[in-house]
């Protein structure tokens, strides 16, 4: 079903339930955001895509990559309490990750810079799970995740050890959004890509993606051989 | 940790992806931590991503993924234990046991911990030893609280 709802004075139609982003980009207008993919479930890390909304009489911040329209919603995007709210956030994420080109540019449209606030110890990492979500959604794999809580929070294969199922894809290099994890050739093993993310590496196949003399290939082969040749045999 | 065992408390949550937190509380209540094989089981098992499992595993206080000791020691570091000095009383713990809070001892006997309120403040200081509750408890006290549970388990 299809519900209007007013963003920013226009009126325009989208699926009740949709998160109300999709309004935003039905009726043309931006919306920062950190955390948002459209390929994956929504998920509401980064708070950045907040957006005012009036709904049943009452006013307030919600993150618009994840709040459901409904009928007679009306949606402000640009607000000073929105803009403040904004500023506040990309100021915060600064402080944990003082040196991404992208956070620095985002505080810099803000018309913030510097923060008041005191630097723990410089990440690049703002939480924002894609590169989680998109291994796990998109890749099926799901070789990280998020572990830890707190300001201890962070992206982790299972037990800091290097990951048997990652397929070396290099996906999450591509999706994150602050480049904090790296593809980076392995000098030891050539054919060996390892994806680098502070101390915990991924190194995905044990044999160089050297496949025609993989054991595990092998055996996978003969497998194969085995079920063909059964399959045959059955059908005659 | 005994497959069977684990079988056992995969059976009794159903297999349940939403159990996960019960499974472990009743793997760690057996083995007093959650053994790397273990997990690595039980995400097969269940079907459920090793990720998650890690997440669940580290985001509680109360899972361990390190050995404990047979007794945990949790000295509380709220503030009004603070005011009435748990902070000499968890120095006496660690001088009397060698080993730091958060640590084991070598022979798995002790594990200290620190908690941030027990919700016993009128107790103040508190310490706990596994089950059983300390209150008003000196440094000087401390030996002899711990000594119970050495002989206990001698015993
Ligand atoms: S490179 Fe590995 S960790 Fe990254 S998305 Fe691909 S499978 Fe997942
Ligand atoms: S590594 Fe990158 S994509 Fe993954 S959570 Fe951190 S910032 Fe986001
Ligand atoms: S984009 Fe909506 S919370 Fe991150």
């Amino acid at each position: 079903m299809k519900v209007s709802v007013i963003i920013d004075g226009q009126m325009v139609q989208i699926e009740q339930g949709a998160p109300i982003i999709d309004a935003a980009k039905k009726a043309g207008i931006f919306i920062p955001t950190l955390c948002y993919h459209e390929a994956l479930k929504p998920y509401g890390s980064c708070c950045l895509c907040i957006v005012e909304v009036i709904q049943d009489g009452q006013r307030r911040l919600v993150t618009s990559c994840n709040f459901p329209a409904a009928v007679g919603m009306e949606i402000f995007t640009n607000t000073a309490r929105v803009r403040q709210s904004r500023r506040m956030i990309v100021e915060l994420l600064l402080v944990r990750c003082p040196d991404v080109p992208l956070l620095q540019t985002m505080a810099k449209q803000m018309g913030t810079g510097l923060s008041r606030f005191k630097t723990r110890e410089a990440n690049e990492c703002i939480l924002c799970g894609l590169c989680v979500r998109f291994c796990e959604e998109v890749v099926g794999v799901g070789a990280i995740g998020l572990a830890n809580r707190g300001v201890d929070r962070e992206v982790a294969t299972p037990f800091k050890m290097a990951s048997d199922v990652c397929i070396g894809c290099g996906s999450c290099t591509y999706i994150c959004p602050t480049g904090c994890i790296k593809m980076v050739s392995d000098r030891k093993t050539p054919n060996l890509r390892s994806l680098k993310m502070g101390n915990c590496s991924l190194v995905p196949c044990p044999n160089s993606y050297q496949c025609e003399t993989c054991q595990i290939e092998q055996e996978f082969f003969k497998d194969i051989k085995r079920v063909i040749a059964e399959f045959r045999s059955k059908g005659q | 940790m005994d497959i069977e065992k684990v079988d056992r408390i995969l059976e009794e949550h159903e297999y349940r992806h939403s159990a996960i937190i019960g499974i472990m509380q009743d793997v760690q209540d057996i083995e007093n931590y959650l053994p790397e094989e273990t997990l690595r089981y039980i995400s097969d098992k269940l079907e459920l991503n090793l990720t998650k499992i890690f997440d669940v595993a580290t985001f509680y206080k109360a899972f361990s993924l390190v050995p404990r000791g047979r007794h945990t020691i949790k000295v509380c570091c709220g503030t009004a234990c603070h005011l009435a000095g748990a902070a000499r009383n968890l120095d006496q713990v660690e001088r009397t046991l060698h080993i730091k809070a958060e640590e084991t001892t070598d022979d798995r006997m002790f594990s200290i911990e620190t908690v941030n309120c027990l919700g016993a403040c009128a107790l103040a200081p508190v310490v706990v030893v596994d089950e059983d509750y300390y209150d008003a408890v000196k440094p000087g006290k401390i030996e002899k609280i711990l000594s119970y549970y050495r002989s206990e388990s001698e015993r």
